[in-house]
């Protein structure tokens, strides 16, 4: 029987594993998580009394059926948590595993390997107290902890409101939300969300009950910086009436939107292709998730479309899975699926407009502000290399001249502001700018990880 | 010369090139150096950074001496930085056949005037106490020393454009004929260029151009598996290397461990890509484990290689054309040409100018290639 591995037990994982798991087949699901659910659909620990529901709000009833349904499948499936795949070479998966490096080989590999935050860097970024969106959910979803008591939201996103809201629902006091976009344009977007209308309604329903519960909600902002001795005491910026304004906080949680975490698909030999709309290079795939003979890319790992697309991606690429086996697919499903996957992507895509990457406001940065934080490397030192004589005028070979990106996250942090300042530099958009190239390990790995003998 | 566009034209812009570029330059040549994609890539400016004088091959050592005092000269001659240090470099033995080639590694470098430090267990226990305790024998060179590859060949390329060098990135070269007796070269985007000598630094691409006149050599890329961990406090002063080629390692003062790693791993020059096979990181990591027990922990963050050109002799081709007056090559440095890069740009500016080098360089020349070459004993053990 064919080995079919799925890497990351998010909805896309799951969903993908489950169509699998109902054709008699036995998939592998690898997870680097201790517990499935990925990022948003995420556990508290078994010994943490966390009201999940209360924090789930209108999202609770999937968050439930969702770990119903993976409990349901354990039986029938090969499940690895808290598994890294750090390496993939030709059909066999590196992988790391109680701290000792594995491998494991595939016919079929569905990467569902989620997102992360898209940070742009200002002034203070650094400081202590500053998180990623994301992180501050986690720190709340894992293990009930607080970023701070009074946090301030910075950003692009929707996640802004609803993450605020779940903060406050646990006792933080919100200090501002402020996000980068003016209200004009996310008006201006408005008829292409009204594509996945149960999404926008929620997502109004999270500025409505912020600004009942007298939180300033700004549209509009120019961040100017955090400020903070040794770690965050205020963050300052100037909202769309120009006015510089000071919001005292104890944490500030950044969030751009997400962009996926795409190392593996590279590593796997995924082809990418540049989006003007998000920003980002992409991995190419087709209408089921293919992207090369044997890869199947589902979830937020390839498009970002928040969790109903990851499971109905997930359930698409399965599908292409099956016909690629000789299994036959649901013709009805698969189509079903793909309508369900293009809607809400086009959702998302839609959101990027609405809530834009301050891409502007990145090329406009000072020089004194870090940008890689690896690797210490300021805006000004990627500038003073691209004009040098025979400077670099694209991403990897600023990379090798400064050590922007060289460092524990290997450019997932800074690559999109990298991008930023590297196409304004050149005068060019984000694709001649070029993308920082996947190498393993995809996370740092220790020494010891190889054992002591071959 | 009516006619010509320039008095040398360089094809190959990694460190051989550009320190050629420099050298003909200083001596009054109009040079273009022409380069497929961007100066330094590849081997050039991927390789471990080594300017390694222990234990390389003896007819090389005139060369290697010549090239290191430019080295150690550096920022005056460029006039920027390369994060040259002269750290020493460390030889470890770890049983007596191996502790015998030391020994005779040493005798050849003393015998070019390189000061070798014998270094007995207790003395390296003591002053490098993070080894472990296995090595029964090793060398000490204080004059090896290392410097940054990534910047090195765009520093000395800035330099030689300074000079009037006229440097020409992304400018591929298709064809190259005899033109009376100077040569012609047309370029990817159609251009032509007209010089009266002809350098072929082309590395892992040489080949072609070699043939192209009547000569030949069993060039083939390759390139080390190399990895860096993430940075901790700087203890580890000297490269450190294992005689059985096993692993060599370094730190740099930032504090990041470099390190690169045998036997070396498969390059595709047609798609540009040397890709590291993790079983080739695993390995390379126990090693380093085995030689600095310290370092179980640190972790890796990025692996790497690049296209190196290497010949079964594990030696370079180095000197004038035997077909065609006006040729010289440079390629196939198999894995030790960052050390020799300038005395090498400096050797080939002299035969081209002076007609002649007073470094003897006998043994590199292409011809040694028209009868069956021999293979390396150190090409036995750094390939699989």
């Amino acid at each position: 029987m064919a080995e079919i591995v799925i890497i990351g037990a998010g909805p896309a994982g799951i969903a993908a594993a489950e169509m699998l798991c109902a054709k008699g087949l036995k998939p592998i699901l690898i997870d680097e998580g201790a517990r499935a659910g990925g990022q948003g659909y995420r556990r508290p620990a078994s010994d943490l009394a966390l009201d999940m529901n209360r924090l789930m709000g209108s999202e609770a009833e999937k968050y439930t059926a969702l770990h119903r349904r993976f409990e349901t499948l354990l039986p029938r499936l090969d499940y690895r948590p808290q598994t890294l795949v750090w390496a993939i070479d030709g059909s066999t998966l590196h992988l790391l595993r109680d701290g000792q490096a594995e491998t494991q080989p595939f016919d079929r590999l569905l990467i569902a390997s989620g997102a992360m935050d898209r940070i742009a860097p200002l002034p203070g970024w650094t400081l202590p107290g500053v998180f990623t969106l994301g992180g501050a959910q986690v720190a709340l979803k894992d293990q009930g902890c607080l970023i701070g008591n009074r946090v301030a939201f910075l950003g692009s996103s929707p996640l802004l409101t609803l993450a605020a809201k779940q903060y406050r629902e646990m006792g933080a006091e919100i200090a501002v939300i402020a996000d980068t976009t003016p209200f004009s344009a996310k008006i201006a977007a408005l008829p292409g969300l009204l594509r996945a209308p149960r999404t926008l309604v929620r997502g109004l329903w999270y500025m409505g009950a912020a600004l009942r519960a007298g939180i300033p909600l700004l549209h509009g902002v120019m961040p100017i910086a955090i400020e903070g001795e040794s770690r965050v005491e205020a963050l300052v910026l100037r909202d769309a009436q120009g006015r510089e304004r000071r919001f005292a906080c104890d944490a500030v949680a950044l969030g751009y939107g997400l962009k996926p975490e795409t190392q593996l698909a590279d590593l796997a030999g995924a082809s990418f292709a540049y989006d003007p709309d998000f920003r980002l290079f992409l991995p190419a795939i087709d209408s089921m998730g293919r992207a090369r003979p044997g890869l199947y890319l589902a979830g937020d790992g390839v498009r970002i479309g928040g969790a109903d697309a990851a499971e109905a991606s997930g359930a698409l690429a399965a599908q292409a899975i099956l016909a690629d086996l000789g299994h036959g697919q649901d013709i009805a499903v698969t189509r079903t699926l793909a309508r369900d996957v293009g809607r809400l992507r086009d959702f998302q895509r839609g959101l990027a407009r609405a809530f834009a990457w301050p891409k502007a406001q990145i090329a406009a940065l000072p020089d004194s502000v870090t940008l890689c934080r690896c690797e210490k490397i300021t805006i000004g030192e990627v500038r003073a290399a691209m004009a040098k004589d025979l400077g670099p005028v694209e991403v990897n070979r600023v990379k090798a001249m400064t050590r922007c990106g060289m460092g524990r996250c290997q450019g997932r942090v800074c690559g999109p502001a990298l991008q930023e300042i590297v196409a304004a530099e050149i005068g060019g958009d984000g694709a001649a700018a070029g993308r920082l190239r996947g190498q393993a390990p995809v996370k740092p790995i220790a020494l010891a990880a190889a054992g002591s003998t071959a | 010369m009516s006619g010509r566009t320039t008095d040398v034209a360089i094809v190959g812009g990694g460190l051989i090139g550009a320190w050629t570029a420099f050298f003909l330059a200083r001596r009054g040549q109009r040079v273009t150096l022409l380069e497929k994609g961007v100066v330094g890539a590849q081997s050039s400016g991927v390789n471990f950074g080594n300017l390694r004088l222990q234990g390389r091959f003896p007819g090389q050592y005139p060369l290697s001496l010549r090239s290191q005092a430019l080295w150690e000269d550096f920022d005056a001659l460029i006039g920027e930085d390369c994060e040259f240090e002269q750290t020493g470099h460390l030889y470890l033995a770890y049983d007596e056949e191996e502790h015998v080639k030391l020994e005779g590694y040493a005798k050849v470098s003393e015998s070019h005037g390189l000061a070798i430090e014998r270094v007995g267990p207790a003395e390296l226990k003591r002053r490098w106490p993070w080894l472990s305790e296995r090595a029964v024998a090793a060398t000490y060179s204080a004059r090896d020393a290392t410097a940054n590859p990534r910047l090195a060949t765009p520093t000395v390329a800035r330099a030689a454009a300074r000079l009037g060098v006229e440097i020409r990135e992304n400018a591929g070269v298709t064809a190259v004929e005899r033109s009376g007796d100077g040569f012609a070269l047309t370029l990817a985007d159609g251009g032509r260029l007209h010089c009266g000598a002809l350098v072929n630094s082309a590395g892992a691409w040489a080949l072609e151009i070699a043939e192209r006149f009547g000569e030949t050599a069993p060039v083939f890329p390759a390139g080390p598996p190399q990895f860096v961990t993430e940075p901790f406090p700087y203890r580890i002063e000297p490269s450190v290397q294992a005689i059985d080629g096993s692993v060599i390692f370094r730190q740099i003062p930032r504090g990041n461990i470099i390190l690169a790693g045998y036997p070396r791993t498969a390059a595709d020059p047609q798609a540009n890509r040397a890709p590291v096979p993790p079983a080739k990181t695993l390995a390379a990591m126990r090693a380093l484990a085995r030689v600095a027990p310290l370092l179980a922990q640190c972790h890796v963050i990025r692996v790497w290689s690049g296209i190196e050109a290497y010949l079964p002799d594990m030696i370079p081709v180095i000197g004038p054309s035997e077909t065609t007056p006006g040729l010289f090559h440079a390629f196939g440095f198999c894995g030790h040409g960052f050390q020799i890069g300038p005395g090498v740009g400096l050797c080939l500016s002299e035969m081209i100018v002076d007609g002649a080098t007073p470094t003897p360089l006998g043994p590199f020349s292409i011809g040694r290639f028209r009868s069956e070459a021999t293979v390396s004993e150190k090409f036995r053990k750094e390939f699989d």
